[in-house]
């Protein structure tokens, strides 16, 4: 029988994965993004399953929520990254700081 | 061992693989493809645990938007990632032992966490007259509307945002100019080059 802690070891092992996954591509700002998907995933994944085996709705609204958010800061993420490399090179978030104005 | 149970374990194990091939493979455009993978298997958890509306809102948003973005942007740049090929990760042991010390300490959660006594159940629709995939939507809007105007207004923030981000700014402003385009003359404009095999221009 499939239980909550099945659901939240998956969720535990995506979280890790991402975390580590940060600080494996430290100066790489599209893994950094990456990472970060898989962090907010591990917490839908623990909302909704607190939500089933509890009889609760409000976590998988609020799983709804947090895929929004993550939506939208990927997208912001992802236009910061290119306009900072108008010019061709290695995505190095130490050189971000040339973003002046 | 039931279906669902052997599902679960399949879509369990295929999310975690993508999950470590996003994290360690070199190339961004794999990288990328691991995480659809694993975003359509974490649809078919959502799928199990009866929670088909944020599944397919999984699928809609994340493969269809966020990995097709993430894609776009990965072949729009420029950037050689070629160079770190054939070496090692850098920051390999580091990332395995930060990996090691969170899964230790969420193991010791897990191990002895529980439910409160104090805790209420927040929202519950009758389960008998609602369907699956409309309760959330009710609730939502019943419960929750105002935070999914705030929604609406950091998606509509995010958008504006991103266009006049990447907006160019040319010394004339983007208005088309008519005389100039009439005025064009073919004869400098042209010409054939001939490209040899392999090589750019």
């Amino acid at each position: 029988m499939i239980g909550i802690e099945h659901y939240l070891v998956v969720g535990a092992i995506l979280f890790v994965l991402g975390m580590s996954g940060i600080f494996l591509h430290r100066k790489n700002l599209i893994f950094i993004l990456m990472s970060f998907e898989l962090i907010l995933l591990a917490v839908i994944i623990n909302l909704v399953a607190f939500s089933t085996f509890w009889n609760d709705l409000a976590g998988q609204v609020f799983a709804v929520f947090v895929l929004i958010v993550a939506a939208a800061q990927t997208a912001i993420g992802l236009v910061i990254l290119l306009c900072f490399l108008r010019k061709p090179g290695v995505i190095n978030v130490d050189d971000i700081n040339v973003m002046k104005g | 061992m039931t279906v669902a149970d052997f599902a679960f374990y399949i879509i369990a194990v295929s999310t975690v693989t993508g999950g470590v091939f996003t994290v360690v493979s070199k190339d961004p455009v794999q990288s990328v493809i691991w995480l659809v993978l694993t975003f359509s298997s974490a649809a078919g958890l959502f799928i199990l645990l009866g929670a088909e509306f944020v599944a397919v809102l999984m699928i809609v948003v994340y493969v269809g938007a966020v990995a097709v973005m993430f894609i776009g942007v990965v072949r729009i740049i420029d950037v050689d990632f070629n160079l770190s090929k054939h070496k090692p990760l850098k920051h390999f042991r580091l990332a395995l032992l930060i990996g090691v010390i969170l899964l230790f300490e969420l193991a010791l959660v897990l191990g002895v966490w529980y439910m409160s006594q104090n805790a209420e159940i927040s929202v519950r629709p009758e389960m008998n007259d609602v369907q699956n995939n409309s309760a959330p939507g009710s609730i939502i809007y019943d419960n929750y509307a105002y935070l999914i105007y705030a929604c609406g207004l950091i998606l509509l923030v995010a958008g504006v945002g991103s266009i006049v981000l990447t907006r160019r700014r040319h010394a004339g402003g983007n208005r088309q100019n008519v005389a100039a385009q009439m005025h064009r003359d073919p004869a400098g404009t042209k010409g054939i080059i001939n490209l040899k095999q392999g090589q750019g221009l």
